[in-house]
């Protein structure tokens, strides 16, 4: 069984291999174990990136298998961030109340150092009790488990709720985009007990452990490395099996599914709480290694953008997803990090800060109506898989009717 | 109270005084004048103040401002101006009188109590001055601090007042002074009921302050002579902490251990690494810090601190009470009832105030949402890049402005040319990019996208990040102002006429002219359009051109009172959506309905949680998801075929 499934979906080895050779590579260049050949910041970067790649499989899933387009998985990321920027900041606060308790006159109590420890994360919100939510937050695995249960569950609801009343299409993404955007607005303020626009920071800083940066970073390069892997074999699975016929029906034609007898809500009510799970573990790598979240993570354009990798590299594969992620935040990267040589030109220079945006949009809509495929389509050419070519205006009303030439043919 | 009565009583009593001329009356009270008191001088300023001799006031400036004088060769009143080496004197009628040496001269230096009467009396002047602005501003003076002594001085310039609406001003005045400061509680009374359910800020402001309360602990009865606002519950009214406070403040119980006093305690009697007998590294808990500072205790080496049940016993043990700092009775039950029925009054015209609210938000609304009705609802186009087309009207607006200086003239040039401007971005998008996915709406939702991602970079490059304005012509300012409650800006009401004129414009658009005839048709079924000779494709431009034009228009609307900034357009966006998700797609009374709908509701949100502006839009989205559930097609959903799918 297994043999098949590999056999059947090649990619999946070829996938798996190429990111064991590239976690090694980095791994021997690296500060931290290596010949420090990169430096950690940039280990840092390619480790974010490598958790974008999961939240947009995650994307992929969702609305290139599913023809869901959630423009609130972000929302989900963040929320998985936040989830684990909780632990690390209340476990650090603690590290540091007690060790400067330590040297006072009398042994601190618990209050004091539960005091303590509010007075420093809230002190910026003027808040002076532990909000509820931070209830979990001194246990590891009480916050692990709310990574994934607090993100699932909302998918949860949210998804019950808007597939049951049959919203679909443009209406959906208009919906979770209306719920990211509620989300973030509740987050901004300063008594959602969060720290409102402050967010969570110092999140880079490991508690309890004294190993330096360099090796920290390779620790969540590795972690995230592994989680990409792990869900890319996992999704592989479960899209090359019948499941995986059954989405990409809803999303070709959802009322014929239904005629047929599946319950398409159950299937699409799984797989947006799946993706949202999985954007919120993608969530819970990349902010230790960005080291600080705030509501604005959580923006409805984020989300959009997530949209604009898995587009570029490729909706309904799921490695086109990983490249799309990687080449567009890699380059974005780039461009706005001030690298890329400004153009002058006869009345003025080009700054690519100020214009990378230009050209990202544009060649999006580029994309969009010259490439649907993206950039996997370069693949089918490779693989000499084509598309039919038709031609000729359609002889009947509906979609995907007979067509002139064909009729002739 | 008693100062004015001494006023009145004076008042009287110097009638005898009264002579020609404040000269007269100076030198006939000579003595009193130079050694005054406030006690005993009294009847002489009431005199000077009654005598009616145009000099009065000038004396009594000159004596408050220590510029009057007494001559010592013949005993006789001047005032002075000081100059380097003595004064410039000028007799009391103002005229001219010489100089004098430093040492000739006695001058008077009245003390504070004697100055504050004096103060009082010239009131009286300036609010019988023949100029009606001194008099005005001397009203506006008393009524931003009222006094009692200005009661008697505005009382007697009322018979005199000229002037229909100083008079009227003077006895609104005057009864607002008398329910505060009249030493008759019938009097008070009296003026309270004549103001009736009145909505003046002047008068709740004059009311608020006779219910003011202070909280008191008792050990038995209250006191028989205070006026108990209400009895208070420990627990319901007021939390054990602070009904503890209230006894430690009035002395009826000792102070309670706090945390940090236990700690500094604790800290001093720490003697060979131990308190109280308990070791110092077992204080790691609050109970163990407890039986030290109790060990402590019975030593006698720290002060006696109440414990939990004797606090407990404390409460038991007192009632607490509102009093009325007011001490009469029947003031305060008259000033309650009317505070009561202004209240009522005053949340009816809240209510009215909030609808006006509602409406003049359901209308920026409305024109956010109009233009994407018609694309996204009559076309079936999702359009984002439509925030952008609002944010290119209102630069629109602005650059006009750099160009024709006046105001009025540029918003009326900018309103067609915003349309002009953003009708063409509108058809060329349709035209190069739109046009080619009518067949894969989620794929027009990105690359539309892609546009207002690149559109709000180059508005950001070309006009900069900071916010640019578009200022609003002068008739636009200010506000019509139905009394103190109800208030509507000038702008608000703009926009509300400009929504008006848009849908009657859209609707006769729609319904009596050949290219809405068209524009259905299309809608409805393109296929049988065409075959009827209709021009789908001509049509698709056309309607997304007039979609996006009025986003133009929109823009310069919301530009008047919002910063324009290249994410202007963004704000609104998804609630323009949202606008026309919850309406119905397809029916411009949709959009109507919706944007009333949204308009109204964030506002009560707001109005009950206004601290929170967050938390409104918060709610609003949550609520909208819950209303398609129950309503998915909108309030106003399409039936039979042209409901499409």
């Amino acid at each position: 069984m297994r043999k098949t499934f590999l056999t059947r979906s090649p990619s999946v080895l070829i996938f798996l291999s190429l990111l064991a050779l590239f976690t090694l590579t980095i791994t021997l260049a690296s500060q931290g174990y290596g010949a420090g050949l990169v430096s950690t910041s940039f280990v840092k970067t390619l480790g974010k990136t490598l958790c974008l790649c999961l939240a947009a499989l995650a994307m992929d899933l969702v609305w290139g298998y599913a023809g869901i387009l959630s423009l609130g998985h972000m929302a989900f990321f963040a929320l998985g961030g936040y989830m684990i920027g909780m632990w690390l900041m209340y476990a650090r606060t603690e590290e540091i109340v007690v060790a400067s308790l330590a040297n006072g006159d009398l042994p601190a109590t618990a209050q004091e150092i539960g005091q303590g420890i509010v007075t420093q994360i809230f002190g910026v919100v003027g808040a002076s009790d532990l909000p509820l939510i931070w209830g979990a937050a001194h246990s590891l695995p009480l916050q692990l488990a709310l990574v994934v249960a607090l993100p699932g569950l909302l998918a949860l609801v949210f998804g019950w709720l808007a597939f049951r009343s049959r919203v679909t299409g443009v209406y959906l993404s208009i919906l979770t985009q209306a719920m990211t955007l509620a989300l973030a607005l509740y987050l901004f303020q300063n008594d959602s007990g969060l720290r409102g626009n402050n967010g969570l920071s110092g999140l880079q800083n490991l508690p309890y452990v004294t190993a330096s940066q360099d090796v920290v970073t390779l620790w969540f390069f590795w972690a995230s490395a592994a989680a990409l892997g792990l869900t890319y074999l996992m999704l592989a699975w479960i899209v090359a099996g019948k499941f995986g016929s059954v989405i990409r029906a809803i999303r070709d034609d959802e009322a014929r599914v239904r005629f047929l007898g599946y319950s398409v809500e159950s299937y699409k009510l799984f797989l947006f709480t799946l993706t949202a799970i999985l954007s919120a573990i993608a969530g819970a790598l990349y902010y230790p290694q960005a080291g600080i979240i705030n509501p604005a993570e959580l923006a409805p354009i984020a989300s959009i953008y997530l949209a604009v990798w898995v587009a570029i590299g490729g909706r309904g594969r799921l490695y086109g997803a990983v490249i799309g992620a990687a080449f567009v935040s890699l380059l974005s990267s780039w461009f706005t990090g001030g690298r890329a040589p400004s153009i002058p030109l006869g009345f003025g220079t080009l700054n690519w800060v100020d214009w990378w945006q230009v050209l990202l949009g544009l060649s999006f809509v580029a994309v969009t109506l010259f490439a649907p495929k993206g950039i996997g389509g370069l693949f089918d050419r490779l693989a000499h898989v084509r598309a039919p070519d038709r031609k000729g205006a359609p002889l009947g009303p509906d979609d995907g009717s007979l067509q002139e030439r064909e009729a002739t043919e | 109270m008693r100062l004015v009565l001494a006023c009145l009583l004076t008042l009287i009593c110097a009638l005898p005084l009264r002579a020609e001329t404040a000269a007269d009356i100076l030198t006939a009270n000579a003595e009193l004048v130079t050694k005054a008191s406030r006690q005993t001088i009294g009847p002489v300023i009431d005199a000077l103040a009654a005598s009616g001799d145009p000099a009065a006031a000038l004396v009594l400036e000159a004596w408050a401002d220590k510029r009057l004088g007494l001559r010592k060769s013949d005993g006789g009143f001047v005032l002075l101006t000081p100059d380097a080496d003595g004064y410039a004197l000028r007799d009391l009628a103002g005229a001219d009188a010489g100089r004098a040496a430093k040492s000739e001269i006695t001058e008077l230096k009245p003390n504070a109590g004697v100055r504050g009467l004096i103060a009082t009396a010239l009131v009286q002047f300036t609010l019988s001055d023949p100029d009606p602005a001194r008099r005005r501003a001397a009203l506006e003076s008393i009524a931003k601090d009222p006094k009692p002594e200005a009661l008697a001085p505005l009382r007697a310039s009322i018979a005199l007042e000229t002037d229909p609406a100083l008079f009227a001003q003077k006895q609104r005045l005057e009864r607002l002074l008398t329910l505060r400061f009249d030493p008759s509680s019938a009097e008070r009374i009296k003026a309270i009921n004549s103001f009736g359910a009145d909505l003046g800020l002047d008068l709740r402001g004059a009311l608020n302050p006779l219910l003011a309360t202070t909280r008191i602990a008792v050990a038995g009865d209250p006191p028989a002579d205070s006026n108990i606002a209400r009895p208070l519950k420990t627990g319901r009214d007021l939390t054990d902490t602070e009904a503890y406070d209230l006894l430690v403040a009035a002395k009826l119980a000792p102070a309670r251990l706090t945390l940090e006093a236990q700690r500094t305690a604790l800290v001093a009697n720490l003697s060979g690494g131990a308190v109280g007998g308990i070791a110092l590294a077992d204080l790691n808990t609050q109970t163990a810090r407890d039986r030290a500072y109790t060990a402590l205790e019975t030593a006698g080496a720290v002060p006696q601190a109440a414990t939990d049940d004797e606090a407990t016993a404390a409460l038991a043990a007192h009632r607490f009470y509102d009093i009325y700092t007011e001490a009469d009775p029947a003031v305060t039950t008259a000033a309650t009832a009317a505070l009561k029925s202004i209240g009522q009054k005053v949340a009816a015209m809240q209510a009215a105030d909030l609808a006006l609210d509602a409406m003049s938000l359901a209308s920026i609304y409305f024109l956010a949402a109009i233009g994407l009705a018609i694309t996204f609802g009559v076309m079936g186009v999702i359009n984002m890049a439509h925030g952008e087309f609002i944010t290119m009207g209102a630069y629109t607006g602005y650059v006009v402005q750099l160009y024709v200086p006046d105001y009025t003239a540029s918003i009326l040039i900018a309103l067609p040319l915003a349309f002009a401007v953003t009708f063409a971005a509108g058809v060329t998008m349709e035209r190069l990019v739109i046009r080619h996915l009518y067949k894969r709406p989620l794929e027009t939702l990105l690359a539309t996208f892609g546009i207002s991602i690149a559109l709000q970079q180059i508005l950001k490059n070309v006009f900069g990040t900071q916010a640019r304005p578009l200022t609003s012509p002068a008739w636009l300012d200010g506000a019509l102002s139905l009394n103190d409650v109800v208030q509507v800006s000038y702008i608000r009401i703009a926009i509300f006429v400009l929504a008006l004129l848009f849908l009657t414009f859209f609707l006769w658009l729609m319904k009596r002219t050949r290219l809405g005839l068209e524009v259905r048709a299309v809608t409805q079924n393109p296929t049988m359009a065409a075959s009827m000779g209709i021009n789908p494709d001509r049509i698709n431009m056309l309607t997304f051109g007039l979609g996006s034009g009025i986003a133009g228009i929109a823009g310069v609307a919301i530009g008047l009172f919002a910063k324009v900034t290249s994410e202007l357009g963004t704000d609104y966006i998804v609630q323009s959506f949202m606008t026309v998700v919850v309406g119905g797609v397809g029916n411009i009374w949709g959009a109507l309905a919706g944007a009333t709908m949204i308009g109204g509701f964030q506002k009560v949100i707001e109005f009950l949680n206004p601290s929170n502006t967050l938390a409104a839009q918060t709610y609003m989205i949550l609520f909208i998801i819950l209303f398609i559930q129950i309503r998915p097609r909108g309030i106003i959903a399409l039936r039979g075929r042209a409901a499409g799918d």
